[in-house]
């Protein structure tokens, strides 16, 4: 068959160029910004400080666990309460914040080449509700009563009882309301991502020329926006029952020898609802981080993706297999036996497409030109980190062998190397990649690796222990074990190990802040495109990017992503919007 | 709500049709639902993701309806209405149903004068769905006034289980915020029609963006789909 167009032919524009709004003041152009980039920092600024909240609860905890007995501030209602807000806000105020409303806003308009999202001025909404719903949970550390102490889970019945911290105060409202605000404030801004991907690409961007940052943080917006509504149901039902005395969640109960006025209700329906977000939500954070490390090795090996197709494929795939095996967290409830085995199943199916990735990174990387750069270094932490923490996954999939492992500390050393430290590395990895676009200069390198190094090996020396620990039977979500069984004297000194290595990790991470802020004014001056990458952030006219992203013409993409050390070509990239053909490129027909 | 329109490229695009059509637009750039502006395509997927929160809400009523062990009140008895000395069971739902199905017909009428800018045909029909919206929502507050004067509450009912009160006040309730959230937008929408600003390109008070007739279509969308989930909760929770 003869191609009759030429390899340069694209196709002309189907839409006029959106209309712009352009700020008049100071307070339109940097504080209500309707620019992506602009709301992309605040996002990401609000998620961070939040997220150091959550820092310091976490070692809050770590002093309580290493050295039981020592501090008696830590009463057992403060260490729920410190349980319970560092898990909401790691996972959702945090990672989903920062990867979907920060790396999703600046990435998704400038990789697709449009000019913005779609709808600049629901997207500025979208921030301030977040904004929002952080103030609202931060003002529950204030209220009477303080947080919740649920667990992130918030259970009931026990969520909203007298006996958790917060109960029957204002702590499980202020929790409920930010939660209901933050999944509007984020429908606003996920409608945005979805719709700039699929219908604002700029001419030759076809949907297989995507970087895979642009489908990880695609498809776990569609994912979010199908789970989400779970939560939210569950979140208003909930805060019915506590605040107007229905009985959705809540059973007959007696509480300190009084029968409550609840009956009838059912708590394992809010499991349901709470797993049916949550397992989503896992993957929610896991498939942008998947994206955008699959673009850091292959620009950091100069080597195009491995199976490129097949990446976007698993997912999808991963994406849609999400929705199909919540009730894994659930096993211990009580279900029956058909329903454990079909939901071991499509746990352990999971398994293939995570595993057709890892094989893939590591086939990009197989001969590859590997710049051991800072970026680099955390792409490749976040690999191992990743294989380790789904192998205990397949643990914890299957239900014989979840059942005893089930609330022991193995499972908070696996969900916190797969979803914690895993995304995590990707995240800052990524800072340390795109930061040159967002601030026009590099990143100390020196800092890095320190940074790098310490959160890595130190990420390791606090969560491998805990596995150990685990499988010794030493219980989760406990104030104090000092005199038990289980806590021998050996379990007992690696808590303690556990609890100094969480410090060192976490101080680290002043350096991590400092670079971040010295090398604003004293970083080396990066140019428009330091890591020569082909992607269209990298080529745009200025940098960082003006308003309106690419100066006067859209870029036409002639290419996809990873024409790296294309053979007969001279230079070892060739940008998506290159014209003409150099050598054989292994772009998929 | 503004957005990008089809602009005349001077070349033809022949597009395969069927299946094949459906591949090759999804394989090709720029939009993978071609003809569909921005505006559209967002309020499809923003209806996609509250079907998924209506139907946990319907869910979580069929899972609290079942296994509840108190008998669960008898909707026919409890919606009927005394009139001329028989009771009509669910007489007055069937009016709310009528008139908000109703509704859904103006509406649609409304969309293809917009499309014809016949401005007055157009804003007249649109304020005629929100009037019947805000009737259907006036009847439904009559529905839960003779409730709660009957002694339901979201906490108990005299008739059986207590999650009777707390799912038809949750349920209705939202769906009535939608649908009084549809007649807020539907008097926006009809008056922008209404002084031309579809004709003179005027640009919105928020967005700075010129607006088309396309709105109107993109509002009926949001109204239609009120409707259909009207017509499950009428099945699940009156008719069950």
């Amino acid at each position: 068959m003869v191609d009759v167009t030429p390899a340069d032919a694209v196709p002309p524009a189907e839409v006029a160029e959106m209309e712009l709004y352009h700020p008049h003041s100071w307070w339109t152009k940097y504080v209500f910004s309707q620019d992506a980039k602009v709301i992309a920092i605040q996002y990401s600024a609000t998620a961070t400080a939040i997220g150091l909240v959550a820092l310091v609860l976490s070692w809050l905890m770590r002093l309580q666990l290493g050295f039981p007995g020592t501090f008696d501030f830590i009463s057992p209602e403060a260490y729920y309460q410190f349980i319970t807000m560092h898990g909401m806000i790691m996972v959702i105020y945090l990672l989903t914040a920062l990867f979907l409303g920060g790396f999703g806003n600046y990435l998704i308009p400038l990789m697709v080449g449009a000019r913005d999202m779609v709808f600049p001025y629901v997207n500025m909404l979208s921030y301030w509700i977040y904004l929002l719903a952080v103030l609202v949970l931060a003002s529950s550390f204030f209220a009477p009563g303080g947080p919740t102490g649920a667990g992130w889970t918030l259970y009931p019945p026990q969520a909203i009882m007298s006996g958790t911290p917060g109960g029957q105060d204002w702590g499980i409202i202020l929790m409920l309301v930010s939660l209901i605000l933050f999944i509007i404030g984020f429908t606003m801004g996920g409608l945005n991502y979805v719709v700039t991907v699929l219908q604002a690409r700029t001419r030759g961007m076809t949907l297989m020329r995507l970087p895979l940052t642009v489908w990880g943080i695609f498809t776990a917006t569609i994912m979010a926006l199908l789970a989400f509504p779970a939560l939210f149901v569950a979140c208003v039902m909930m805060l019915f029952d506590r605040a107007l005395g229905t009985s959705f969640f809540m059973p007959a109960i007696v509480e300190m020898g009084e029968q409550l006025q609840h009956g009838g209700g059912s708590p394992i329906l809010f499991q349901h609802l709470f797993w049916f977000f949550g397992h989503p939500e896992v993957y929610i954070v896991a498939l942008p981080a998947f994206g955008i490390v699959s673009d850091l090795i292959s620009t950091h090996a100069r080597k195009n993706i491995f199976g490129y197709r097949m990446m976007v494929w698993a997912i999808v795939g991963i994406g849609a297999l999400s929705f199909v095996v919540w009730a894994h967290h659930m096993y211990v409830s009580g279900m029956h036996p058909y329903f454990g085995f079909f939901f071991a199943t499509t746990t352990l199916i999971i398994a293939v497409p995570t595993a057709i990735k890892v094989y893939n990174w590591v086939l990009t990387l197989w001969r590859g030109d590997i710049h051991l750069t800072v970026p680099m270094l955390f792409a490749l932490a976040f690999i191992v980190t990743f294989v380790n923490g789904g192998l205990t996954g397949l643990f914890l999939g299957n239900v014989v062998v979840d059942v005893p492992l089930s609330d022991t500390m193995f499972v908070v050393a696996h969900f916190h190397m797969v979803m914690g430290v895993a995304p995590i590395l990707v995240i800052f990895g990524a800072i340390y990649h795109w930061y040159p676009k967002v601030t026009g200069r590099m990143l100390n390198e020196a800092m890095g690796q320190f940074h790098f190094w310490v959160t890595f090996l130190g990420a390791y020396l606090i969560f491998f222990p805990m596995h150990y620990i685990g499988l010794m039977g030493v219980p989760r979500r406990y104030h104090e074990l000092t005199a038990t069984t289980v806590m021998t004297e050996s379990a007992n000194d690696l808590n303690a190990f556990i609890s100094i290595m969480a410090f060192l990790v976490g101080f680290a991470q002043i350096v991590f802040l400092f670079n971040l802020i010295w090398s604003i004014r004293h970083g080396r001056e990066a140019g428009g495109n330091p890591w020569r990458a082909t992607t269209l952030e990298w080529q745009t006219p200025e940098t960082p990017p003006a308003h309106g992203n690419f100066g006067k013409e859209l870029p036409i993409v002639y290419r996809w992503a990873y024409d790296y050390s294309v053979p007969g070509a001279k230079e070892d990239f060739i940008p998506q919007n290159m014209p003409g053909s150099f050598g054989t490129s292994r772009e998929p027909a | 709500m503004a957005d990008a329109t089809l602009t005349h490229t001077g070349q033809a695009q022949p597009r395969p049709t069927g299946l094949q059509g459906v591949a090759a637009d999804w394989s090709s750039d720029q939009r993978a639902f071609k003809n569909v502006s921005w505006g559209k395509a967002m309020m499809w997927i923003f209806l996609l993701s509250d079907t998924f929160v209506f139907g946990c809400f319907l869910l979580s009523y069929m899972t609290a309806r079942m296994s509840t062990r108190v008998p669960w009140p008898n909707p026919s008895e409890v919606f009927s209405l005394h009139i001329g000395g028989s009771d009509i069971p669910l007489i007055l739902i069937a009016i709310m149903t009528f008139v908000l199905i109703s509704s859904s017909g103006t509406m649609a009428m409304a969309v293809n004068f917009g499309y014809r800018h016949d401005r007055r045909k157009t804003a007249i029909l649109m304020l005629l769905t929100a009037a019947l919206g805000a009737t259907f929502v006036g009847m439904q507050a009559f529905e839960w006034t003779k409730l709660i004067n009957e002694g339901v509450r979201p906490w108990g009912n005299p008739w059986g289980a207590a999650q009777f009160g707390s799912s038809f006040f949750m349920i209705t309730g939202f769906h009535g915020t939608h649908v009084t959230f549809g007649v807020i937008f539907l008097i926006i929408v009809a008056r922008k029609v209404w002084r031309g600003d579809y004709e003179t390109g005027r640009p919105g008070f928020f967005t700075s963006r010129r607006g088309r007739y396309e709105h109107v279509e993109i509002m009926g969308l949001y109204w239609h789909f009120v409707d259909l989930v009207w017509v499950f909760i009428f099945a699940f929770f009156y008719l069950w």
